[in-house]
């Protein structure tokens, strides 16, 4: 067989067992999934996936869920979307047409779950975002987005958070912030932390950016050791907090590092090392509270490696959806998009209260964690005022 | 149709307006770029403020769609006539480089932009409007004729004659310069409409979309269709962009079945899927009378081996 024949089979295959796909089971409550399963998110969407895959299998194997008085079985269709805005809206379009889902678990990018709110509205499917914590994700110019949820709390809170603690707790009056320029996340958190710091009576001494790959900060971080901040506060990713710790001690700088959730990971000690003992930052949970233990177990049981943040998200997503389903009493994605705006529901990661008028989760605490001795330390729950 | 494959048409359709700038640019006129995802970044900033509604979180002026087409066209269209006097006299590789710093450049200033949403991006309308695609088509259609119309008169001979042999069309009194810049400043508006429409479609942009896989991912489609083709864009452009959809069968394996399978039709069609050809009624009679006398000159071939063998 020659190259040109070999390309059109495989063409063919692919085009005919692309055709063949979406059977229809009885009794089955389809739910879509989607994020990064490929690209440099592929770790958070793996997780997510594995995560919804295993729960599912648990209801199932205990026979379902009862909806309206009949029990159905839950199906997961997960797809990948390399964490772009266009084939988010290209799966979330397959998802609402195709796959005829009745809602949609994820993306935890804010700039994927943005774009999707149309196409959801026209398909009255209603979406629960994991860790998408950009608040224009539920709410637009004002209006709540009617199909669209989250399970996390918002940038603004996270920020105020930060900025409370550093503010109140650590008794700091002057912060540096070095952020990600090119990171929708990194620029939001960076945002609403200068605005509470500053709102405080705190003094922003130093603001430096960096672009998302720079492997170097130092040109950066000599500028904030001369203004010689008490707090850094680093709103971005582990691998660049690891980076950016060390070259900071390297350059002698003594002040304490403070981050948001996009800090937590094994790998934060493996680069970080030593440069990030005593760091402190917000997250959605504390990692050894009792009510996550039980999940926690069960997903290294079944995966065989530790669950990442957006796995425990994406697990109270499932909860809030199953209790959706059941309080809605039928399988109806406009029936579902109603009952979800009076969820009141004891996750792992806290009560699940969503407000009607803004879909987000209402007095969510946030956990303040420290690094001590290569771990993550539980110092408090800590609301912003 | 279902709102799935209507998304899908509508996405080729609109990769197919910045494909065909780039087909006269690096089909016809012989000059490479790996930065047209930032002239589809200005044309879709500038189109996102003409067409926004003035109530919204990050306002624009309200116009019309089509005028945010124009107008975001005719800005990417001044900035490459920028970009174009200072790098246009660069040669092969270096003008390639100079485009790819531009593209990441425009990408980084949006970053930094705040009153259009920085790298947090900027939602702009509430609802998609699948009715578009009749936009996307009539823009088509344009460029189309626009791009088709071009290469077939002097001017378009004259980039051609560019792309074959630069020093000797020089020698023969063509500007090349002038015809260069001509090339890059349609190509860029075309890219920036395109800009516009990819924008409307997702109702929301960030700096992140119009990244350096974006300008790959649109000259992938040029050289697939075929250098030298616009039929050939066309169809690269529907098929590329289907593609990484059609594959979903393969889950999280996709990306390499969408990569293998350009590699095997490269190889097998090094001049791409149309490489030089054109899928009209001329054209196809023009190939089909080059395959006759291909076949006719193997079959003489043949017969005079075999007589020879006889003598």
């Amino acid at each position: 067989m020659n190259f040109r024949k070999a390309a059109f089979v495989v063409l063919a295959i692919a085009l005919v067992l692309a055709g063949c796909g979406g059977k229809q089971k009885t009794d089955t409550i389809k739910v879509g999934w989607f994020g990064a399963l490929t690209g440099d998110q592929a770790v958070w969407g793996e997780n997510e996936f594995n995560t919804v895959k295993m729960l599912f299998e648990e209801y199932n194997a205990k026979g379902g869920i009862e909806v309206g008085g009949k029990k159905y079985m839950l199906e997961a269709i997960g797809y990948d979307n390399k964490g772009d805005a266009q084939e988010a809206v290209n799966v979330t379009n397959r998802l609402v047409s195709q796959d005829k889902v009745v809602a949609i678990l994820g993306p935890n990018a804010s700039g994927n779950a943005i774009p999707i709110a149309s196409t959801l509205e026209q398909a009255k499917v209603p979406d629960i975002a994991t860790v998408a914590t950009n608040p224009k994700v539920t709410v637009q110019d004002g209006k709540v987005k009617p199909y669209n949820f989250r399970v996390c709390f918002i940038d603004p809170y996270q920020g105020a958070v930060a900025a409370g603690y550093a503010y109140d707790k650590l008794n700091a009056r002057n912060a540096a912030v070095l952020y990600d320029v090119s990171d929708d996340y990194s620029q939001g958190l960076t945002e609403f932390f200068v605005k509470s710091f500053e709102g405080k009576g705190g003094k922003i001494v130093a603001k430096e950016g960096f672009t998302a790959g720079d492997k170097d900060f130092r040109a950066q971080l000599s500028k904030i050791k001369a203004a010689n901040p008490e707090v850094i506060f680093m709103p971005y990713f582990f691998t660049e907090v690891a980076l950016s710790a060390t070259q900071a001690r390297e350059l002698g700088i003594t002040a304490t590092f403070m981050g948001g959730d996009g800090w937590p990971s094994p790998d934060l000690f493996k680069l970080g090392g030593k440069a990030v003992e005593g760091g402190i930052f917000v997250n959605h949970l504390d990692y050894d509270q009792p009510t996550v233990q039980d999940y926690k177990a069960r997903y290294k049981a079944k995966y065989g490696k530790d669950t990442e943040l957006n796995g425990y998200l994406v697990h109270d997503a499932v909860l809030m959806l199953v209790d959706g389903l059941q309080r809605a009493g039928k399988v109806d994605g406009e029936a579902l998009a109603k009952a979800f705006e009076s969820t009141d529901i004891q996750g792992i990661t806290g009560r699940i209260k969503i407000s009607p008028t803004t879909h987000n989760p209402e007095g969510k605490d946030a956990a303040i964690i420290k690094i001590v001795d290569g771990q993550y330390k539980f110092l408090e729950n800590y609301a912003a005022q | 149709m279902s709102s799935y494959t209507l998304g899908i048409l509508m996405l080729a359709g609109i990769n197919l307006v910045a494909v065909l700038g780039l087909s006269l640019l690096t089909g016809f006129t012989g000059l490479f770029s790996f930065g047209h995802a930032g002239f589809m970044a200005i044309g879709a900033y500038v189109g996102a403020f003409l067409t926004v509604s003035p109530a919204r979180d990050i306002p624009g002026l309200g116009l019309p769609l089509i005028v945010g087409v124009l107008g975001g066209g005719a800005a990417a269209g001044l900035v490459s006539w920028l970009v174009g006097r200072i790098t246009l006299n660069l040669k092969g590789d270096y003008f390639c480089i100079a485009t790819l710093g531009f593209g990441e450049a425009t990408r980084l200033v949006f970053n930094n932009v705040q009153r259009f949403g920085g790298s947090r991006g900027w939602p702009l309308g509430a609802t998609r409007d699948m009715g578009d695609i009749w936009i996307i088509l009539a823009v088509d259609v344009v460029a189309v004729i626009l791009v088709a119309n071009l290469v077939k008169s002097r001017h378009g001979r004259n980039m051609i004659a560019i792309r074959e042999e630069e020093l000797a069309s020089q020698v023969t009194g063509i500007d090349v310069f002038r015809y260069k810049m001509v090339s890059l400043v349609i190509s860029a508006i075309l890219a920036g409409a395109a800009g516009v429409l990819l924008g409307n479609y997702l109702t929301f942009i960030n700096p992140k979309i119009f990244n350096l896989t974006k300008s790959t991912e649109l000259i992938i489609i040029v050289i697939f269709g075929g250098l030298g083709s616009i039929s050939g864009s066309v169809l690269g452009a529907l098929l590329l962009t289907a593609l990484p959809e059609v594959l979903r069968f393969f889950e999280i394996w996709r990306l390499v079945f969408y990569g293998a399978a350009v590699i095997l039709i490269m190889i097998s069609r090094p001049q791409g899927l149309l490489g030089g050809m054109e899928l009209t009624p001329s054209g196809i009679r023009k190939i089909l009378a080059e395959r006759r006398a291909r076949l006719a000159l193997r079959a003489e071939a043949a017969r005079e081996t075999a007589e020879g063998g006889s003598r």
